[in-house]
């Protein structure tokens, strides 16, 4: 993995994806054991494969229910990414890491 | 209909009911869905399902002050707002309001995927978030087997939904969920098994090329509930259910009488006419003057000031206005004071059940004392024979009711038994009066008959119905040995009755002289023995006297023979009155 700027700048056609910072978000509700998996698998997932280029925004319903509208949430967790387009959305604990891997479309850098 | 649902609800007080506010819903299910449950709405593809979810939800915030939430899995809110637009319900407004809230959930299966296990906690928090936010008591899940084609994973969203009912319930809303009718069961994915309280199915059929939606309350758990399958329209003011009777025949009864319009009639019909309220059925043959005998009927009660509704689908309006001019009625003045209505619509316009939507609708509106029906058997073309009848029933049921007194013509198709196609319908009717044609003699003649009169003396009698310019008449038909005689021929016997009289009085009268002729001449013959036998009697009279003379004569003329003998003088003067002891001596 390549630091930040650098990677910015050398942003290319071909290789479009790993150029951008990925924003996920991350729907849970509470810390309930659910929740905390998903959150643990997916940091352990994004930090192997796109260490230091992702930003991941938890957002909890129980807070803020309005949220669950936006990004039409209905099963917990999802997450959710935003960037880079199009958008994908992967529910559930995300326990199969390679479903996950194919879900969000990443890939692994090499 | 408001006394029916509160009777209903009155019986059964321990489920409490959320009112629809759909016309004839409430009536079937006796008070409507049952309050803080769910209620499952199943049915094909376009039979209403979502309509009618959404009328429930825009009557509880208009009618009921009861806020609603509305989860759409399929439309957007765009969408549905235009949808019902269309139906006269304002959901833009009402959202505005925050009397609605509509919640497009969207999942688009492509783009998800699934990575172990998850529950369905933001379609609660989403659901719950809606509902705290207006304060709904009301919530629609439009269709929730949506979720089915967008999650993957059949067993947890089973459980989840499970749950779902669940949470709805500890909610306390009252909840409608619409699903897909399934192929060998209720709904595709089973929802039945989940949603047990109240169970309605929509269904929306054709038969014979005419389509009906039906509504089916499949199941009601504590309540009773009407069972069959009640015809439903979707109509420009919503859903109406159509129950095919009303609860109870409870109608009120009127003694009232009030006159046909034909004098003669009304005597046949024990003096008075028919009862205020009651159901009169018209049958007869083309051209028997149905459409007359029933424009009588409705100038009469216009007359009276009562208001009249005339359904007429055969003719125009201005048509019978025409018509019913050449025979002396004139209705036009009627209809400009307001007091008679024409309702004129083809039969084949549109189904049986929009039909009847907008004779309620117009009767609703008018208010009338009267409606005629010209001619109801049309109306088979818009239905088959069942639903007919079954909308005849609702009908006559709906009228009476309401104190309205129905004539109803039919039109029997010459070549069938008079009785026989009316026959399903005649035992709705109180009266039914049967015009015939006569035929014979070289031309047609009209009849009339009462056939059933309930509640009233009626004549047994067969009258000759006739049609002048001056309107109609009923006259006594000949009923002899030779059958019933009407028209010239009537009045033929009439005149061979008259001749028949006549000469039997010529007869009688002959008759009479002859025997004055004989006891003159026997008076005579008495005479004139008794002249015979007076001569005769004075002729033996006459002999008696001559004889005794010529006795005493002869006596004289012996004893003077005597004496000049002078013999036997003692013997000769003994037997003196004895000549022949005389001769013998």
């Amino acid at each position: 993995m390549k630091p930040k700027p650098v990677k910015r700048r050398a942003a290319a056609p071909a290789q479009r994806k790993p150029t951008k910072l990925w924003q996920l978000r991350l729907y849970v509700m509470g810390q309930t054991p659910k929740s905390l998996t998903a959150f643990a698998n997916l940091k352990k997932i994004c930090e192997s494969q796109l260490k230091g280029l992702y930003r991941i925004t938890v957002i909890d319903l129980v807070k803020q229910p309005h949220l669950a509208k936006g990004d039409q949430i209905l099963a917990i967790p999802t997450v959710v990414r935003k960037l880079p387009k199009p958008v994908r959305t992967l529910i559930g604990n995300l326990s199969d890491t390679e479903r996950v891997l194919v879900g969000l479309d990443l890939r692994p850098a090499d | 209909m408001k006394s029916n649902v509160s009777k209903s609800t009155a019986t059964a007080p321990r489920l409490p009911k959320c009112p629809t506010g759909i016309q004839g819903l409430d009536e079937i299910t006796g008070g409507g869905f049952p309050r803080g449950r769910p209620t499952l709405v199943c049915g094909g593809a376009g039979c209403g399902k979502t309509l009618l979810a959404a009328e429930f939800l825009v009557r509880g915030a208009v009618q009921f002050g009861e806020p609603g939430v509305l989860m759409a899995f399929e439309e957007t809110e765009a969408e549905l707002k235009a949808n019902v637009a269309s139906l006269g319900f304002d959901l833009a407004g009402l959202v505005r309001r925050k009397k609605i809230l509509l919640d497009y959930v969207h999942i688009e299966r492509s783009e998800v995927q699934e990575s172990g296990e998850y529950d369905l906690e933001g379609l609660f928090v989403r659901l719950n978030h809606a509902i705290d936010a207006i304060g709904a008591k009301r919530v629609v899940l439009d269709s929730l087997e949506a979720l089915f084609a967008s999650l993957p994973n059949e067993a947890i969203l089973r459980a989840e939904l499970r749950r779902l009912f669940r949470w709805l319930k500890v909610k306390g809303v009252t909840a409608v969920i619409t699903a897909e009718r399934g192929r060998e069961q209720l709904t595709r994915h089973g929802l039945e098994e989940y949603v047990s309280d109240c169970v309605i199915l929509l269904d929306h059929r054709v038969v014979d090329q005419i389509a009906t939606r039906n509504l089916r309350v499949v199941k009601y758990r504590g309540a009773l509930h009407g069972t069959n399958e009640f015809p439903f329209l979707i109509g420009d003011e919503g859903l109406s259910v159509l129950p095919i009777t009303s609860l109870g025949l409870n109608h009120k009864i009127s003694a009232e009488r009030i006159s046909t319009g034909i004098p003669r009639l009304d005597a046949m019909l024990g003096g008075r006419g028919f009862f205020r309220g009651s159901s009169i059925l018209l049958t007869g043959t083309p051209g028997t003057g149905k459409t007359i005998v029933a424009a009588n009927f409705a100038q009469a009660a216009a007359r009276r000031g009562e208001r009249v509704l005339f359904f007429s689908f055969e003719e125009s309006p201005n048509q019978i206005i025409r018509n019913m001019h050449s025979i002396g009625l004139r209705l036009e003045p009627l209809v400009q004071r307001g007091l008679l209505r024409f309702h004129s619509a083809r039969p084949s316009l549109y189904g049986l059940e929009m039909h009847l939507a907008t004779m309620f609708k117009e009767i609703t509106e008018f208010q009338p004392h009267v409606v005629v029906m010209d001619p109801i058997t049309s109306l088979m073309d818009a239905g088959t024979a069942n639903e007919c009848r079954a909308m005849v029933t609702r009908l006559v049921d709906y009228l009476k009711a309401g104190q309205v007194t129905t004539l109803f013509t039919s039109l029997t198709q010459a070549g069938h038994a008079l009785q026989q196609s009316e026959a399903s319908m005649s035992s709705l009717m109180d009266s039914w009066l049967l015009l015939q044609d006569m035929e014979g003699n070289g031309e047609r003649n009209r009849v009339l008959y009462v056939l059933k009169a309930r509640g009233m003396a009626h004549s047994n009698q067969i009258r000759e119905f006739l049609i002048s310019d001056r309107g109609i008449d009923l006259v006594d038909a000949y009923i002899g040995v030779s059958g019933v005689l009407t028209g010239s021929a009537r009045v033929a016997q009439g005149a061979l009755e008259k001749a028949a009289v006549l000469a039997a009085q010529q007869e009688a009268a002959q008759l009479k002289r002859e025997v004055e002729r004989k006891r003159a001449a026997l008076e005579r013959q008495i005479s004139d023995l008794r002249a015979d036998y007076e001569t005769e009697a004075l002729e033996l009279r006459r002999i008696a006297e001559q004889v005794g003379t010529r006795t005493s004569v002869l006596g004289t003329e012996r004893a003077a023979s005597g004496i000049l003998r002078q013999a036997d003088i003692k013997v000769a003067a003994g037997s003196r009155s004895k000549p022949s002891l005389g001769r013998k001596h």
